[in-house]
């Protein structure tokens, strides 16, 4: 991997991202492409790249690249373009914090403690996952119980097992794809146990992580108890019902070392509240406008800070999109102002962007609540599409054009996800 | 080899056998204490609300009630010295109906009667301006400023650090497993590495005190174990209250509290549920629902999303209820037994206590002349202001390295922490509150275990969370092995 640790700051950038991940990456492109002449890249980590680096795994890249690609590989390709556009890049730095000003305070081993100023700040810490506490299982604390992410790390980035014999709470994506490596380690994987009906992870990760090495998937049930007292020993688990409420007379258990948490992502939002910028309660993520802006001026936002992706070529669109506008904001050619909310109406959890323009062109994302097979996504009443199989482990998106909205004269459209009528 | 005779041996480093420890080596003897896990305080030392009880609760009849006023004013000097964290922020018991004022005014006439004062009982105008997140429906409190939080392992942790400087003989991993009479009024203690002799023993064993009672054939009481199961919440929370909440003491229980501890972050509990296994630190569905249904009646604000992690710990129960502290039928075996709640606070009172009995019972003890009262207070950087940390940083670049993202704790402490004695996860977490944050150890883990790895000179999979079988990975080739 390329690495060109940047020895020395600028006291003064017109853009700095917080973050090295595709979401990072791809913002410090689109500020340079701007004409953001100084622009910088903070990463906590030795190597730009961010949760890719430990995704060892084929499937990325499909939307952007046309073609398929591990994480590092996918990594690499934006890495590359940094370095070329001379952005840049200071790694094993910490971002402390930013202040009203947008003095940006951040700390290294090599470089101690340092202040630099920005005109525009764009927010690219990616997302944590959620762990034990979040969801309070039941039983006693001993070591064996990590998140899906963890262990990930130990197998690929450091080359340990995390054990034996492991079970699997929680279907997102993570967990499946560890399912797999797990597998292909060596360890037994007695089962992924999801307590929703459905799937929290893509259908391909179902098929090519389960299917194919014969995993056991069982929905509507959950780890009810931990059981051990140093390491691990025993997980109990049972079915629940539509309250989630377990059954305990069909409950059973599972002897298992290793207990792994797949429990869902959350956006790592310490910044995000230092600066107290608007947060929307559905994807902890701050709330922004269609340029990317957070509701603090010149505070852009992007990738799963603002929520959570599955694809990271979703990521790298949106990111660039943050990027593009921090380097106009940077060099004050800003775009006119939004003038239109979007609120989720039935089916749908949230939307991003919260706020768009008639007079350009948007690509919303959304999240359902419930699947549906054959659906109609319905904007208001200025536009309608056609979707076949939705569900919340799969984003939708839809491209607004100014065209949909020549006729509407509101400011707010409700964004309903519902069956077709039939 | 010279088998050494000790004067005193504790058997037990949780709170009590470290303030113990700590207070006998003001004296030229010659004292061991011997903890059965890897590190001290990993009992239910570390397991608690880490309150130090405002003296006032507890009847003034009881051994329990009189060492919790006397232990409560012991802290200050303790703290100074020490370092560790501990902060007077004061508590509130909280009345929710006109029925439990009597109840308020019982209680301010014993701590009183006790001597605890600046006891003041607000009403609701007043709750409401100090405390706006209370509910509506807390009517009435009975405010006690002399209430303190402390961070309770890191108390044991500098208690022990300080005994050893002053010369304890600390063993760790060392169990009692047998205890006998030796020639010439000694006793000898049998762990599974060594024998240790030694002419006093102090039963500090927490709920195993009944056990090691029994293995000196002095057994006179039986310990019950009554667990607690605490909540803590997301950082986002801190600040909503200032003080210990307490509600209204019920005959059967002092109830669910919401406690802003040390660090600031809030945490809510304990329940109360006797137990036959001493080993079951199990958190149950029933407890967690049971604390959060609780708690929303008095604090609104706080419900169970907000949980980021939970634990339980055992109160060690002695029949009758009472604290234990005395000698036995037999010369120089002592009981510190059924320390239950708020043993913690007591500590102090309970350590000054036992070297009277020693002193009474024989042994000569004459002060050090050399004592050092102190530990050298560890960093914590992210309290530091700016400058001091850009200074900090450009002399030690160890410090400019974060390895736990949701507390800020740089390298440089955690390598400290190593220094003084942490040779597990849980004892850097406690000593630094590395992998205590919203992530839970997701980030800073492995980053640990590499320090760790690298300043003991052992391989990764050999370091453990707290000891026994409590290891973390496994090299590949194991499984590639079988
Ligand atoms: C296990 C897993 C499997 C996946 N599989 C696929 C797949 O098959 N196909 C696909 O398309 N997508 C996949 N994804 C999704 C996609 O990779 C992510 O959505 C994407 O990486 C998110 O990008 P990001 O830049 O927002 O965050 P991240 O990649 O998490 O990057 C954030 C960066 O910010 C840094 N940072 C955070 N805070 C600070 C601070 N204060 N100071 C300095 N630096 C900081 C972090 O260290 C990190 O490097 C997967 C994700 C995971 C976790
Ligand atoms: C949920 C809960 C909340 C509480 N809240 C408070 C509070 O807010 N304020 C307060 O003042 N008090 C509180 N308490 C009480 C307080 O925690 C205890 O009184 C105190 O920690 C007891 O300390 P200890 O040293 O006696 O016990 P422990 O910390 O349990 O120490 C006993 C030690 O003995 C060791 N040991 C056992 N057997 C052997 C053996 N055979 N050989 C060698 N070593 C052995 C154990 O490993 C252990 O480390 C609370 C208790 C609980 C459970």
């Amino acid at each position: 991997m390329i690495t060109a640790e940047t020895q020395h700051l600028k006291p003064e950038y017109d853009v700095v991202v917080v973050g090295g991940g595709p979401a990072g990456m791809a913002a410090a492109l689109g500020a340079k492409e701007m004409g953001a002449d100084r622009v910088l890249i903070v990463d906590r980590e030795k190597e730009a790249g961010g949760i890719l680096l430990q995704c060892i795994h084929p499937g990325f890249g499909l939307q952007h690249f046309k073609e398929e690609l591990t994480g590092p590989e996918y990594a690499q390709r934006f890495l590359e373009k940094v370095l070329e556009t001379e952005v840049d890049l200071a790694t094993d730095t910490y971002v402390l914090d930013i202040d009203k000003d947008k003095r940006v305070k951040l700390m290294s081993s090599d470089r101690g403690v340092e202040i630099v100023s920005a005109k525009a700040v764009v927010l690219a810490m990616g997302a944590r996952e959620r762990t034990r506490g979040a969801i309070r299982t039941p039983g006693s604390r001993p070591s064996g119980v990590l998140t899906a992410g963890l262990a990930q790390k130990f197998v690929n980035m450091l080359g340990y097992l995390p054990g034996k014999r492991a079970v699997i709470l929680g279907s997102g994506d993570i967990g499946l794809i560890m399912a797999r490596r797990l597998t292909l380690e060596g360890l037994e994987v007695a089962g992924v146990f999801e307590i929703m009906p459905h799937a929290n992870g893509l259908n391909r990760n179902i098929v090519q992580c389960l299917h194919d090495y014969n995993i056991p998937l069982h929905l509507s049930t959950t780890v009810v108890e931990i059981h051990g007292s140093d390491r691990l020993e025993k997980v109990t688990v049972a079915p629940v019902d539509e309250t989630f409420t377990p059954d305990m007379s069909r409950s059973w258990d599972i002897p298992c070392d290793t207990l792994l948490l797949s429990i869902g992502l959350i956006p790592e939002n310490e910044l995000s509240r230092q600066l107290n910028l608007r947060i929307d309660p559905v994807t902890r993520g701050p709330i922004v406008r269609s340029t990317m802006e957070s509701s603090m001026d010149g505070v852009f936002v992007c990738g799963n800070v603002v929520h959570i992706h599955d694809l990271v070529d979703f990521v790298s669109q949106e990111a660039l999109l943050a990027g593009r506008n921090a380097g106009l904001y940077a060099t004050q050619q800003q775009p006119p102002e939004d003038n239109i909310r979007l609120v989720p109406g039935e089916n749908v959890a949230y939307c991003v962007p919260h706020t768009i323009s008639s007079d350009r062109e948007h690509t919303v994302y959304m999240r359902v609540r419930k699947p549906l097979e054959a659906s109609v996504l319905n904007l208001g009443e200025v536009y309608e599409k056609k979707l076949r199989y939705v569900f919340p482990a799969e984003m939708v998106n839809l491209k607004v054009r100014p065209r949909f909205l020549h006729e509407f004269h509101g400011d707010t459209l409700k964004v309903d996800i519902v069956p077709t009528a039939s | 080899m010279k088998i050494v005779l000790y004067d005193v041996t504790i058997i037990g480093g949780g709170a009590i056998g470290c303030t113990i420890a700590r207070e006998l080596s003001r004296y030229q003897i010659n004292v061991a204490l011997l903890e059965k896990e890897i590190e001290v305080g990993f009992g239910t030392s570390k397991a608690n609300s880490g309150i130090i009880h405002g003296g006032h609760h507890g009847s003034p009849d009881s051994l329990k009630g009189k060492l919790e006023w006397e232990g409560n004013q012991l802290w200050d000097p303790l703290a100074d010295e020490l370092g560790f964290g501990f902060r007077r922020i004061g508590e509130l018991t909280v009345a929710l109906a006109e029925d439990q004022l009597p109840t308020l005014n019982a209680l301010k006439e014993q701590g009183e009667k006790k001597g605890v004062p600046g006891l003041e009982l607000w009403d609701r105008d007043r709750l409401q301006q100090e405390e706006p997140s209370l509910s509506e429906n807390a009517i009435a409190a009975l405010f006690a400023p002399t209430t303190g939080v402390v961070n309770p392992y890191e108390a044991c942790f500098n208690l022990i650090e300080n005994a050893v400087l002053n010369g304890l003989n600390l063993f760790v991993s060392s169990p009692v497993q047998s205890i006998t009479e030796g020639p010439d009024n000694t006793w000898i203690l049998q762990t599974p590495k060594k024998e240790y002799r030694t002419r006093f023993v102090i039963n500090a064993a927490g709920v195993f005190a009944d056990r090691i009672a029994e293995l000196a054939g002095v057994r006179t009481f039986s310990i019950h174990a009554r667990k607690g199961e605490e909540y803590l919440l997301d950082k986002r929370l801190c600040g909503l209250v200032k003080r210990v909440i307490f509600p209204c003491p019920t005959p059967v229980s002092k109830g669910i509290l919401v406690i802003p501890t040390f660090d600031g972050t809030l945490m809510v509990g304990p329940t109360a549920e006797m137990v036959e296994d001493k080993y079951n630190l199990a958190t149950s569905s029933a407890g967690g629902q049971q604390v959060f249904d609780f708690v929303r009646n008095v604090v609104p604000g706080i419900s169970a999303r907000d949980c980021i992690a939970e634990f339980a710990g055992l109160r060690a129960v002695a029949d009758g209820e009472d604290f234990i502290i005395g000698t036995t039928s037999k010369k120089g075996f002592i009981n510190v037994a059924g320390i239950q709640s708020p043993g913690l606070t007591a500590a102090p009172a309970i350590a000054t206590l036992v070297a009277d009995i020693i002193r009474d019972e024989g042994l000569s003890m004459s002060l050090k002349d050399d004592f050092e009262p102190a530990v050298p207070k560890p960093i914590h950087f992210a309290s530091l202001p700016t400058e001091k940390q850009i200074e900090l940083a450009r002399q030690n670049p160890s410090y400019g390295q974060i390895v736990c993202r949701c507390e800020l704790i740089t390298e440089g402490e955690i390598l400290d922490a190593i220094d003084r004695g942490a040779k597990t996860l849980d004892g850097i977490k406690f000593r630094t509150r590395a992998g205590m944050g919203r992530c839970q150890g997701g980030f800073c883990t492995s980053r640990c275990m590499e320090l760790l790895s690298r300043k003991m000179d052992v391989p990764i999979p050999e370091i453990t969370k707290r000891g026994g079988e409590s290891w973390v990975v496994k090299p590949r080739t194991e499984l590639t092995a079988t």
